[in-house]
């Protein structure tokens, strides 16, 4: 039971001057995943029942490596404001939310760096 | 988590029914969400059949008809009965809207009516407006100058004026934020579709000059961009107007400030 004042709660802590830059990387990077998308599934089409060494070959090109690289970040990226939002949406527990807000953020951090340090390494040939 | 049923004492019963008196032709089941704060009971849904054969053609004539000839107990809000005042939004048939301004023949089979969902409910159907109106409040809904008054009326030219139209059609029912599953999990925080859609009347209004203060008071991860564009907004809005088209434009504005 509190008698602060209907207005006094809901101007809470006021504006936290962010939301924006939020907003709009997350729906470039929602344009970005279309051709990138794309153009990723219609190349493992037509990589259809290549070998081990026609992959890596596909791999090493500059080009493509630099859209996988491309692709990673900016599906995690996606991911990880995706899944952020959902979590403030809908997990209201304090402790409960900035746990998760922090797991989903390390392991989209980890899941992409493996990715592109992999598309690397083909790439570079190790 | 948020919570998805209800809490015991929340969740709704089979009530009362309430049999239209002999010789009645034209029935139909108008069954009605009841809560009592005075006493402990669960809320409870009640069915009246009404003979339409002498009830009016909307959904308030039924429920004035129930309240005084079956039961006098039976509390809503109701003012104009022509959608402009917004008092009897509700929620209709799965549907928020004016009771008003619903016709009975629109709905197939039983009539349900519950208050607008997620609100806390005073009695029966009349919801705790006290949150939404402080929202309103809020953002601070006149005109707001620098400029001295000029000796008579601030002028607007006719296309300016026209930008308004749309907005200034609005009667606060909040059938828009309270169908908006945003504000539902987010209510404290997030303004809702109303609010945001008068926030987006007075920032289109060429006469006032703080559009760049009210654009700053949006600048927020909740208040404004915990719009999903989930759209029931502007699906379930009794006037045919468009909050989810405001709220897109005060995210254009926003961003073209910044790009």
């Amino acid at each position: 039971m509190s008698l602060r004042s209907p207005l006094g709660r809901i101007k809470g802590l006021g504006i936290a001057h962010e939301g924006v830059g939020h907003w709009w990387v997350h729906r470039l990077g929602s344009l970005a995943l279309v051709p990138l998308t794309i153009w990723f599934v219609a190349s493992l089409v037509s990589l259809a029942g290549a070998d081990y060494f026609a992959m890596r070959e596909w791999m090493g090109s500059p080009v493509v490596a630099g859209l996988l690289i491309m692709l990673i970040v900016a599906m995690f990226h996606h991911a990880s404001m995706s899944l952020g939002v959902v979590i403030e949406d809908y997990v209201h527990n304090e402790a409960a939310k900035i746990a998760s807000l922090i797991a989903v953020k390390a392991a989209t951090v980890v899941l992409s760096l493996i990715g592109v340090l992999s598309v690397l390494s083909v790439l570079f040939g190790r | 988590m948020v919570q998805f049923n209800l809490p015991k004492n929340s969740r709704v019963t089979e009530g009362k029914t309430h049999e239209a008196p002999d010789g009645a032709i034209k029935l139909r089941n108008i069954k009605v969400y009841r809560w009592n704060p005075d006493d402990e009971d669960n809320p409870r849904v009640d069915t009246y059949q009404v003979d339409l054969d002498t009830c009016g053609p909307m959904v308030l004539d039924a429920l004035i008809k129930i309240k005084d000839e079956i039961d006098p107990t039976l509390t809503f809000r109701r003012s104009c009965r022509e959608g402009v005042c917004g008092s009897c939004a509700m929620n209709i048939d799965g549907n928020n809207t004016l009771a008003c301004t619903k016709f009975i023949d629109d709905v197939k089979g039983d009539i349900k009516i519950y208050p607008l969902p997620h609100m806390a409910v005073v009695k029966d159907l009349v919801p705790d407006m006290t949150q939404a109106y402080a929202q309103y409040t809020s953002i601070e809904p006149w005109l707001k100058t620098t400029t001295p008054a000029p000796e008579r009326e601030r002028l607007q030219s006719q296309d300016d004026r026209a930008k308004l139209d749309g907005l200034w059609e609005c009667i606060l029912c909040f059938s828009c934020s309270t169908s908006c599953p945003s504000y539902w999990w987010n209510g404290e925080r997030f303004l809702g579709p109303a609010i945001l859609l008068q926030t987006y009347r007075w920032i289109s209004d060429s006469r006032d000059e703080a559009a760049g203060e009210r654009l700053d008071a949006l600048e927020d991860p909740f208040r404004m961009f915990r719009c999903h564009t989930i759209m029931n907004c502007t699906q379930t809005c009794p006037k045919s107007l468009n909050p989810a088209k405001a709220i897109g434009e005060l995210k254009k504005l926003l961003v073209s400030r910044t790009v």
